[in-house]
């Protein structure tokens, strides 16, 4: 019997009966994903793409319905293109870029989230969580199609999972009854309510916020402006905040805080929600509810993000409050972490011992989402009067003076993490580098020629070289690196000096698989590239 | 890094005080509590060094969980 918890919004798997089922000994896989969201997903086509062959399980046959995560940050959208799945999610999705603050009826400030320019890609865009996993889903049946060991199975929900010393067993149901199978590597992406971490009994502690959001997505043809809109005390919904956001297909979120104590049926009644909505948007605005739902929030953490073989991602191992849109966000790179590290170790190209950064690193990342989004809530959610007085003095203080901007707290969009003191990185040995681009941290996009830097870092370690001389091509320990050899002169616009030279005339860095600087120098030097990957790779 | 001055740095501390008390007259102890919350912003965004900021907290909590020691 395989239960229903929610409706699907696309049926993109359904149940078929695997081999795996009638098989006289569990089979065997590489790598099991349980969980087929967004994180589960993006991590498939990642191992996908670098030939391994890893099993979905998924306890639906499709994505949930609600558009749930609505907010795609640049770097998600990087990754995205690494993947092979960019273009459509950007094509689908509302870009944008200004958000404004509005205290009552008046707005206090607006801000624009990417001052900066020379990224191929937008600070965020707004797209419906169900496209976002639909888009992953159509990328990997292309690279099936194209002989990619990827298997998704629909209505397959794990029952039970034991850890052996150097595998996973794991009890699957479905319709046709229970079966088992096997895997050197477990990644766990089944959620906040993780079925795997609650079998394993593993702990996930935090803090509860006492609030209630409501959500109320609509459909109207409205002609408000593609912009974040962000409400404190206004007259619709006096002492609380508010939010509007455009998506594609003319829907909007509205988002409306409700306070501790309420009554959550009489809230979710939709004659209420309407009154709410007509309130917001005007009462003479036809609208048509597309999906509502109250939630609350936490932010938790497991203490450790791998336990053996079982490595957790996403919200199974981490969970944040909505302001930020750093859940979907932190879990991508979760997966994009993990992909390559997988990959190393499974092809013997690195030490079991690589996949134990992944949990120091994004650890690392996992709190410092849970800082910035735990600070958000804070000042949305006061949690007694003397911080109530501080958040209305800053209200007060901007409508007057611009330094109080910085202190109003209505979400600090999400950022990648830069993994500084990480274990895999290598030396910063080029004087008058940028700081940006110092060992540990994301590239940073950038024009090169007719098109963009990170569009030539290929998931692959590479060697990025700017005014320096670098060989046609190189190989470590028989592994191909991508050799990228630029002259500050590709990018006529400075980006590129400004954001990988600085102050230094050449740099030469070496780069991971997943676009994170291992460690940069003023010339190539094979011994130094050589150690670094070593670094890089689990191996010193 | 720089310290809190603790010792007394203003050059007519009856006239601050005076002009202080005379900003609250009339308030309400609401009004009150947030025309100190203001203040508190603008003198700490006006400071801008967190050391001195970080100092700053410290000494008020300790002045009010230590009654009778002189700070100096």
């Amino acid at each position: 019997m395989v239960a229903v918890r929610y409706q699907t919004a696309f049926r993109l798997y359904p149940y078929e009966k695997s081999a795996d089922q009638e098989a006289a000994q569990p089979v065997r896989h590489p790598v099991v994903i349980v969980g087929g969201g967004p994180v589960g997903m993006a991590m498939a086509l990642d191992l996908g793409k670098r030939g391994i062959a890893c099993l979905v399980l998924d306890d639906h046959d499709g994505v949930g319905m609600g558009s749930r995560a609505i907010c795609f940050a640049k770097r998600t959208l990087e990754i995205c293109d690494r993947l092979g799945c960019g273009d459509p999610m950007v094509d689908k999705g509302v870009v944008w870029n200004t958000g404004r603050v509005y205290r009552d009826e008046r707005e206090v400030y607006s801000f624009d989230l990417l001052p900066e320019g020379g990224h191929r890609r937008p600070a965020f865009i707004n797209l419906q969580q169900p496209y976002f996993e639909q888009f992953l889903v159509a990328e990997i049946r292309r690279l099936q199609a194209a002989g990619a060991p990827i298997e998704i199975r629909g209505q397959n929900p794990v029952t039970g999972v034991r850890q052996q010393a150097d595998h996973v067993v794991l009890d699957v149901d479905t319709p046709d009854g229970p079966y088992r199978v096997e895997a050197d590597y477990l990644v766990a992406c089944d959620g906040a309510n993780s079925p795997i971490r609650t079998m394993m009994g593993l702990d996930f502690e935090g803090r509860v916020f006492e609030d209630n959001f409501l959500i109320a997505d609509i459909r109207m043809m409205a002609d408000f402006p593609v912009e974040r809109r962000f409400w404190f005390d206004p007259p619709f919904n006096r002492g609380e905040t508010a939010l509007l956001h455009k998506q594609p297909d003319d829907v909007w979120r509205l988002d409306f805080q409700l306070g501790w104590n309420i009554d959550r049926k009489a809230e979710l009644a939709p004659e209420r929600i309407r009154d709410r909505v007509s309130a917001m948007i005007g009462a003479g605005v036809d609208f048509e509810l597309v999906w509502t739902s109250i939630y609350t929030f936490r932010c938790c953490t497991m203490e450790t993000y791998r336990h053996g073989q079982v490595l957790f991602a996403g919200d199974s191992a981490h969970q944040v409050s909505p302001f930020g849109a750093r859940g979907a966000n932190g879990g991508i790179q979760d997966a994009d972490n993990l992909g390559w590290k997988l990959a190393a170790a499974l092809n013997g190209e690195a030490p079991d011992a690589l996949l134990d950064s992944y949990h120091t690193e994004r650890k690392q990342a996992a709190l410092e989402n849970i800082k910035n989004s735990s600070r958000s809530a804070d000042f949305l959610t006061p949690r007694n009067p003397a911080h109530a007085l501080f958040r209305d003095a800053v209200l007060d203080l901007v409508e007057h003076f611009d330094f109080a901007r910085p202190m109003v707290n209505s979400g600090r969009l999400s950022v990648p993490c830069i993994y500084d003191g990480s274990p895999l990185n290598g030396p910063d040995a080029l004087g008058g580098g940028p700081a940006r681009s110092r060992p540990g941290a994301p590239c940073s996009d950038a024009p090169v020629r007719d098109g963009f830097l990170l569009d030539r870092l290929t998931g692959r370690f590479a060697v990025l070289a700017i005014n320096a001389a670098v060989p046609e091509s190189l190989s470590i320990e028989g592994q191909p690196l991508d050799v990228i050899p630029l002259s500050a002169e590709d990018d006529a616009t400075g980006a590129l000096a400004h954001r990988y030279l600085g102050e230094a005339p050449c740099a030469v860095y070496l780069i991971r698989p997943d676009q994170h600087v291992v460690g940069r120098w003023p010339a190539f030097d094979p011994a130094r590239i050589e150690a670094a990957f070593s670094q890089a790779t689990g191996k010193v | 890094m720089t310290d809190l001055i603790l010792a007394p740095n203003l050059n007519n501390t009856d006239d601050f005080y005076a002009a202080l008390l005379a900003a609250y007259d009339g308030l309400d102890e609401g009004e009150s509590h947030a025309l100190n919350a203001r203040l508190v912003l603008i003198l700490a965004n006006h400071i801008g060094d967190e050391g001195v900021l970080t100092q700053a907290l410290d000494a008020a909590v300790m002045a009010r969980s230590s009654p009778g020691q002189v700070a100096k």
